[in-house]
């Protein structure tokens, strides 16, 4: 297994040398969206801001909601920056990859096959950051560069700039390696056969 | 009974009192979401060292510098400031108007949230729209007991949706028995896998209507770890289905190992002669919970 530092924009070569199992740190930009943002993007057919679009391009996405304390300026300091469950969001990841040209979806909980499958088509990665650890995640966000769609409060859209961001564990890679499955492919025969001498 | 009749004993909630109970509740969520209760940091230091899997122990060990990252750098442990849960239990002696206490209830968890600041994670059901102050209406959600003494004791919960979202509720029947009770906690382990943030607490409900089943459930993940139930039953049911979920291989985050419990409890009730209800609510690693216990119009005695 191997380790990786990476910086946005990737490259289809960033993502190929990646296999389930490794590890990655991330330094520079991510961009954080979840559930509203997404169901007013792709659900309700709302473009998103015109200079968000081309940022989007080789970017990663990180699912979160973050705490933050608005400033008199208008702009945001960081309070707590964690991730959330990402299999909420599973169908929307084909759209963020194939229209706007994500490459990496950072996430705790693992993708649906819908959303596995977005990652094979795309050439597209998922890292897994450990969910309920936003006190590590809130000290390698260095900064709260942007913000778009603020009416949808906390549910907006981010920009972060990071540093050291992980560690991170690539849980499903482009090529169909899924530590996730692996786990519950073990966990299935050990259940089934707990349940059969019950 | 006798006793807590006695007027001698009884106290009555002044103006004071909901003061401190508001101070109180703006307290216990802001410090619930930043320091871990103790027995949960055992049970994370234990998991650690009986973890079998190298990458498991490597998951272990960067929560647990999770939870000294938010000791030093007074941070929230997760960002996700859940739905705020309360257990209120009122003593027989204490005499309180029900209205203004859950107002100050409501009113503490405001001001944590707009005074901190904290995300605020209510919504609208239906319309989906944040209020900005983590209550709404019926939220908090509040669930009372009430028990013989002095004391008033304000618990609370904050609980995060990865693990309020993998909740369970099924009506079995009697003749599925124990043995169905025990399927289905390992499927409903199973089927939530990695989201829940395991490890997690696993507290079950069993018996009651539905409703009070399920409210067993969450009061059971709210205990601390290593509380086993009194009953001698229950206690061997505890302790049977903790060792299977950690023999599912499920593991901490869903990526392998034998760390998926912390814990499993257990609460009871009797229940229908034709009924079997069985609940099951995922309490996440970071297994969050803070008290306030009052016996007088005092400031209250803040604990884990």
């Amino acid at each position: 297994m191997a380790h990786y530092r990476l910086k946005a924009p990737l490259t289809n070569e960033d993502i190929d040398q990646l296999r389930a199992g490794d590890t990655v740190v991330l330094d520079g930009v991510i961009f954080g969206v979840r559930d509203a943002n997404l169901i007013r993007l792709f659900d309700k057919g709302v473009e998103l801001p015109e200079d968000l679009i081309p940022q989007l391009e080789g970017g990663i996405a990180l699912h979160t909601a973050p705490g933050v304390k608005q400033l008199e300026d208008g702009s945001y300091e960081k309070v707590s920056i964690g991730t959330t469950t990402s299999y909420r969001m599973d169908r929307f990841t084909r759209g963020l990859m194939n229209q706007y040209g994500v490459k990496a979806i950072v996430g705790k909980g693992g993708l649906l096959e819908e959303g596995c499958q977005a990652l094979l088509d795309e050439n597209g990665c998922y890292f897994t950051i450990l969910g309920g650890s936003a006190a590590l995640e809130t000290t390698q966000v260095k900064e709260i560069e942007g913000v778009w769609w603020e009416d949808l409060m906390p549910e907006a859209i981010w920009k972060f700039q990071v540093e050291d961001f992980g560690p991170l564990i690539v849980s499903i890679d482009a090529h169909g390696g899924n530590k996730y499955k692996d786990v519950k492919d073990e966990a299935k025969k050990n259940l089934d056969a707990m349940i059969e001498n019950l | 009974m006798e006793a807590s009749l006695n007027s001698a004993e009884v106290w009555e909630a002044d103006e004071q009192f909901y003061k401190h109970v508001e101070e109180a509740c703006k307290t216990l969520y802001i410090e619930s979401l930043k320091d871990l209760p103790p027995d949960v940091r055992e049970a994370l230091e234990k998991a650690y060292e009986n973890e079998e899997l190298e990458s498991g122990k490597d998951i272990l060990s960067t929560l647990i510098k999770t939870v000294s990252t938010a000791d030093d750098e007074s941070l929230l442990i997760c960002q996700d400031t859940g739905i705020p849960v309360y257990f209120v239990k009122i003593g027989s002696n204490v005499r309180f108007n029900g209205v203004a206490l859950e107002e100050a209830i409501r009113s503490g968890t405001k001001r944590a949230t707009l005074e901190h600041p904290l995300r605020s994670s209510i919504v609208n059901t239906l319309s989906r729209e944040n209020h900005g102050t983590s209550t709404g209406k019926q939220v908090p959600v509040i669930h009372y007991e009430f028990v013989p003494g002095n004391e008033v004791e304000l618990l609370i919960v904050p609980k995060g949706s990865g693990s309020e979202n993998m909740s369970y509720m099924k009506m079995l029947t009697p003749a599925e028995g124990l043995k169905g009770i025990k399927k289905y906690v390992l499927e409903c382990v199973f089927e939530s896998g990695a989201n829940p943030c395991p490890p997690t607490i696993v507290g079950i409900g069993l018996g009651g209507s539905a409703d009070k089943c399920a409210a067993l459930a969450k009061k059971a993940a709210a205990r601390e770890v290593a509380s086993p139930s009194p009953d001698p039953e229950v206690r061997k049911l505890e302790e049977e289905l903790y060792e299977k979920i950690n023999e599912l291989g499920i593991g901490a985050h869903g990526l392998g190992g034998n760390t998926t419990a912390l814990a499993v409890q257990i609460e009871t009730a009797d229940t229908h002669m034709t009924m079997n209800p069985v609940a099951v609510n995922l309490m996440c690693w970071p297994a969050r919970r803070m008290r306030a216990v009052f016996q007088c119009n005092e400031a209250p005695e803040i604990k884990y």
